[in-house]
């Protein structure tokens, strides 16, 4: 009996052991393998250069708009408003900058500033009127969507001039040399950052991790630069599109991991009381969190116009905001609040827009599309529901 | 002197605190006791800026101090250990110990100097926790429950309240707490703390106060007071011996 018992409970405990739980980023490269290989081997257009920049430049959107997503998802919150938001700002910018002649970035910061009272208004809502953020932004993807057909008018579609300043941003190219400058430089940053931070630590006699671990961190990152800088400089170079993203994503996950409001962030998404009792100001957290969403899905949505070069009535339409929040879930974050990174968004929207890109290389119908896209969610979600169950209390 | 002077606060139907006073000096450990629903965690709530009471007020030495939230509670140097776990588990240990008290220059966090002073603090409390940069999610409840002890201690405050600190621990991890709140008394600090069991209280207090369906119910010196007497106030029998004393309010 005793023998039986035992051997019950034995299989249990190495999933229970700390630091077994997370396993990181590893499962989204290995889908990501995955993918490549399965795609790759049905057309073997897939890795093309040219295909891997098209891919680039797919991202850079909806992955904008995803990162807002990643603000509020933090909380434990949702927003349904961010497609509709995004559609709304491109087409303020592009009547601003189009129909009354203003200059681009002063149309730009215009739909960025409204866009972040749009998120200031959700918040308050939430905040002050205690509405779940689920039906506050609901309202707001169908209202916000309903203000920019308005805006829109029987025209239907705005252009934007193919050699403004607002198209260009997506026909902008880092020639090859400058790309791999500014990987050298990222990669020297780290390093640096690495080693300053282990000399401090070791000076401060606090554990440290060991000189192999950094350096295979470090070669990693490398590594993934050389590759990226490599491929998509056998076609057009890299786009200025890819930069801006990945600048947002870094810049945001810095914030989000060292700064005293990043920290506010995740202690709301993961004990709003405590952090209230801790003094944290939880209604201003909130409040920054769904500016910040609309104020990034007004970016995403300006990007996406730059790549159109026009915007029209299916801006920002239904399937952007279901692909941001996906791939916001599959990176990383926990729709339960609390946990997740803003890589979540990078690494999220590769691999659904890999699945896109590879499923219209091989002209599969878009009804199967989607229902691939909602497997992928429904998984990436069950794995997050089960991780959680999985946590020991 | 801290203290609440005949504090109020009503939930729904409920009178949680019906006109309740309570004393806490430096260097004394006051246990506040009382039957389950006695009202003993909202008046820690009150006192920590948590709830707003309906009545009543909160003073430091005789005169009236705004505490309408845990700020206020932070700024007066009243640190609270609450009954149910103010933890954020997604976080780890340091995090938790400084959170909403960050060590930062400007608004960047210095996690070295957090972790440093996490570190001194937990040994200095002899509290043993193998990595601290785990969430607190993958501790053990007495680990937790220290924790959150540490956490109380780290804005170096003058008040330290204990809501039901031993409740979830076993025999040692118990002693230790009750070892760590005679240091904060010897520190010079006020503790007020809140249990159930009656021989921790007898081991540790200077002062018991009872608390009874919401009203103060009687105030012993733990020294001069029976146990008895204690259990009669709380369950509102008659008492033996040791009679409560006298100023307060009677509800037996
Ligand atoms: N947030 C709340 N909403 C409604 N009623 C509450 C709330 N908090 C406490 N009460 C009620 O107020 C009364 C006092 O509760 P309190 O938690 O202060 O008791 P307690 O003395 O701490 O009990 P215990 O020993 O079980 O912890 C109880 O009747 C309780 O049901
Ligand atoms: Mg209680």
């Amino acid at each position: 009996m005793s023998t039986l018992a035992v051997l019950l409970r034995k299989p249990l405990q190495p999933l229970r052991r700390p630091g077994r739980t997370d396993l990181g980023a590893w499962p989204v490269v290995a889908g990501l393998v995955v993918i490549a290989v399965v795609f790759s081997s049905l057309n073997d257009r897939f890795l093309s250069a040219e295909n891997l920049t098209n891919l680039a430049l797919q991202m850079a959107a909806t992955g904008t708009i995803s990162l807002g997503i990643i603000m509020v998802v933090l909380l434990g919150e949702i927003d349904l408003s961010a497609g509709s938001v995004s559609g709304l700002s491109a087409v303020i910018m592009t009547i601003l900058s189009v129909n009354h002649g203003w200059p681009p970035l002063a149309a730009v910061a215009v739909a960025l500033v409204g866009a972040a009272s749009i998120g200031l208004l959700h918040g308050w809502m939430f905040t002050r009127l205690g509405m779940p953020s689920f039906v506050v932004t609901l309202a707001g993807l169908i209202g916000w969507q309903g203000l920019m057909l308005y805006l829109l008018g029987s025209g239907g579609t705005i252009n934007l001039p193919f050699d403004g300043f607002l198209a260009k941003l997506s026909d902008t190219w880092l020639p090859a040399p400058v790309a791999w400058l500014i990987a050298v430089l990222i990669v020297g940053v780290c390093t640096a950052a690495a080693l300053i931070d282990r000399r401090l630590r070791q000076a401060a006699d606090l554990p440290v991790p060991s000189i192999t671990r950094i350096a295979l961190r470090l070669g990693g990152l490398g590594l993934a630069l050389a590759a990226v800088v490599t491929v998509l400089s056998a076609d057009r170079g890299v786009p200025l599109l890819l930069v801006i993203f990945a600048a947002l994503v870094v810049g945001l996950d810095l914030v989000l991991q060292h700064t005293v409001f990043g920290r506010h962030m995740y202690a709301v998404g993961g004990n709003a009381e405590a952090a209230r009792r801790a003094g944290i100001n939880v209604t201003r957290i909130r409040l920054i969190a769904f500016a910040a969403a609309s104020t990034l899905a007004a970016a995403g949505g300006i990007l996406a116009a730059s790549r159109l070069a026009a915007v029209n009535q299916s801006s920002g339409s239904s399937d952007t905001l279901l692909m941001a929040i996906a791939a916001a879930v599959i990176g990383g974050t926990s729709l339960f609040g609390g946990r997740g990174r803003a890589y979540a968004a990078l690494l999220g929207i590769l691999v659904i827009q890999s699945i896109t890109n590879g499923m219209l290389l091989l002209s599969v119908d878009s009804s199967v599309r989607y229902m691939v896209t909602a497997a992928v969610l429904a998984v990436a979600v069950a794995v997050d529901s089960l991780a959680r169950r999985g946590q020991p209390r | 002197m801290f203290s609440a002077r005949t504090v109020s606060k009503k939930y729904g139907a409920v009178q949680a605190l019906d006109e309740v006073s309570l004393d806490l000096s430096p260097g004394e450990v006051v246990a506040l006791v009382g039957d389950n629903g006695a009202g003993k965690s909202t008046l820690v709530k009150v006192l920590s800026g948590v709830v707003t009471p309906d009545g009543g007020s909160v003073e430091q030495d005789g005169r009236p101090v705004r505490m309408n939230s845990p700020h206020d509670a932070q700024r007066l140097g009243v640190a609270t250990v609450h009954q149910d776990l103010a933890l954020c588990e997604n976080l780890d240990v340091v995090a938790n110990l400084f959170l909403g008290d960050e060590r930062r220059r400007w608004s960047v966090l210095r996690p070295i100097r957090m972790e440093r002073a996490a570190r001194d603090l937990l040994a200095s409390l002899d509290v043993r926790i193998r990595d601290i940069r785990v969430p607190v999610a993958m501790l053990s409840g007495g680990q937790r429950q220290s924790v959150a002890i540490a956490r109380a201690l780290v804005g170096e405050p003058r008040v330290v309240i204990l809501d039901e600190p031993t409740a979830a621990l076993g025999v040692e991890q118990t002693a230790q707490v009750l070892e760590l709140i005679r240091r904060l008394r010897d520190r010079g600090l006020a503790v007020l703390v809140i249990s159930h069991n009656l021989a921790d209280v007898r081991a540790i207090s200077d002062r018991i106060v009872v608390l009874r369906l919401g009203r103060n119910a009687g105030e012993f010196r733990t020294a001069e007071s029976t146990p008895e007497a204690v259990v009669a106030a709380i369950t509102g029998g008659v008492a033996l011996a040791g009679a409560p004393r006298a100023g307060t309010e009677e509800s037996a």
